[in-house]
């Protein structure tokens, strides 16, 4: 797994990327009440506002980290946005993105730069 | 934040309370207030409406008037606010505001009656000012005593009867808006019934060295939780009311905002303690003819929340701005999202579908009725 300044996890199975936010930013944010997913089938660059999430306290984007396209969306939080705060790093991904260069994920931290990075 | 900014903020009798119940201090007009505990805004919500929560709202201002013949302050004071304060009971408090010329509103505030002195609750943002306007309006014939040595805290909640009984067993008798003095935790407390969440409560201005004792003894009981910033914003916007220099402030008048109610008829054209007041004239002209835009309650259709500054629309596409949120965010207890905000008075009406523009799509918003959640005072 590997971790985005943007508090961004990815996790690649293949050339398919799973992206989700850490339990750090989940806390930070607070209780999860929004979540605005794409459309499968988008084709999105680094740096796209690709998500939507907002907390009790504020709205923040989610940044694609890598290009490519979505291929799968879990909808499960944006039925349940709570869902979120209770397991970030694990059930409550918010996207998968079938990569074009994989070589992207190089420049992001591993678990252990990034808890460092969080302090 | 420079290290000049931290050491210049001001901090509450319970600020190491907070910081030992693992509080999350934010700056907040000009002191370090606790945004949210280890529970979060959300449980913070929803346990304060099912049982009892405990704010520190000691950063508002409270305020002591006082002169030779109580009823010359009370005289005095209606020079500044559209209120009956003369007509105010002894023991009794009622909501009002401070006008300005235009009619606009400068603060809002509570006013009791304590027998030979009137006590002002007022927000911590104003406080300066309004003490500076109170001095300007008031002095010498009536003293104007800003009361430092007091917290201020709130306890608010359908369990706040039951949890201040077993410090004090007739406070069931107090109602509404009622005010008396009162020993608590060995003090001697200044208590109203009434708060700022919609619910049913106690507010408790208590000496500062027996403040965190006090606010222990509360915390200790099973049904009561500390409460921060957070949730009492959620709490009160459910509840309908309003954030001054949010939902109110200089520029809109107590008939845009729906405020009408806290003017008594004594002071309305045709009462016998007549206008008065800064600004009578705007305001009794609109009280005649109504007014461009009208507070109102707003209730997103979708999911997403509608924050303080979206903007209204009549129509789906086209068009300029009919209005505009002022208070916007998730309602926990509705279990949707909530706001407040002014539109034009011609499209105000219950139950109008308007759109508020989020993040650049228009997405469909209803005019709701104030307050989201069935008030639980005790009258």
């Amino acid at each position: 797994m590997k971790f985005t300044e943007e508090h961004e996890w990815l996790d690649a199975d293949g050339d398919v990327v799973t992206v989700g936010i850490s339990a750090h930013a989940a806390e930070q944010l607070g209780d999860v009440v929004f979540v605005e997913l794409p459309e499968v089938g988008t084709s999105v660059n680094k740096d796209d506002e690709v998500v939507v999430i907002e907390s009790v306290k504020a709205a923040s984007d989610i940044l694609a980290p890598i290009d490519g396209e979505i291929v799968e969306v879990n909808e499960a939080i944006v039925e349940d946005p709570g869902k979120v705060n209770e397991d970030p790093e694990g059930e409550s991904w918010f996207f998968r993105v079938k990569a074009e260069d994989l070589s992207q994920m190089d420049d992001y931290m591993d678990e252990a730069a990034y808890k460092n990075f969080i302090g | 934040m420079s290290d000049e900014d931290e050491t210049a903020l001001k901090r509450t009798p319970l600020y190491d309370l907070h910081l030992g119940l693992g509080a999350k201090m934010v700056p907040f007009a000009g002191y370090e207030m606790p945004v949210q505990y280890p529970l979060g805004v959300l449980k913070e919500h929803q346990h304060t409406r099912a049982k009892a929560g405990l704010f520190d709202v000691s950063h508002m201002g409270q305020v002591v008037l006082r002169a030779r013949d109580p009823q010359a302050a009370a005289r005095a004071l209606e020079t500044l606010v559209p209120v009956d304060v003369l007509g105010l009971g002894e023991g009794r408090q009622r909501y009002g505001f401070f006008t300005n010329d235009h009619g606009g509103i400068e603060d809002d505030l509570m006013i009791a009656n304590r027998g030979d002195h009137l006590f002002l609750v007022v927000n911590a943002a104003c406080k300066q000012a309004d003490i500076a306007r109170l001095r300007a309006a008031l002095e010498p014939d009536v003293q104007v005593k800003e009361i430092t040595t007091r917290a201020l805290l709130a306890l608010q909640g359908p369990a706040a009867e039951a949890v201040l009984a077993e410090h004090y067993p007739a406070i069931a008798e107090m109602s509404f808006m009622d005010v008396a003095t009162l020993p608590l935790g060995g003090a001697e407390c200044w208590v109203s019934r009434s708060g700022y969440t919609g619910e049913d409560g106690f507010e408790i201005s208590v000496p500062e060295a027996a403040a965190a004792d006090l606010a222990r003894a509360l915390l200790a009981h099973d049904d009561v939780e500390a409460i921060g910033l957070g949730a009492r914003d959620s709490l009160r916007l459910e509840g309908g009311l309003c954030l001054y220099g949010h939902d109110i402030d200089s520029d809109t008048t107590p008939v845009s905002a729906g405020l009408t109610w806290a003017m008594q008829k004594v002071r309305r054209p045709g009462g016998t303690r007549e206008g008065g007041f800064p600004g009578a004239e705007a305001i009794f002209s609109e009280l005649a003819e109504s007014c461009a835009q009208k507070r109102v309650g707003l209730a997103p259709e979708g999911r997403a929340p509608m924050r303080e500054g979206v903007e209204i629309f009549a129509d789906k596409e086209g068009g300029a701005p009919v209005g505009r949120v002022t208070s916007g965010g998730f309602g926990p207890t509705v279990g949707a999202p909530v706001a407040m905000g002014y539109v034009s008075t011609a499209l105000s009406t219950e139950g109008t579908v308007l759109y508020g523009e989020v993040r650049g799509k228009r997405l469909p918003v209803r005019v709701a009725k104030l307050p989201f959640v069935p008030q639980g005072f005790k009258r």
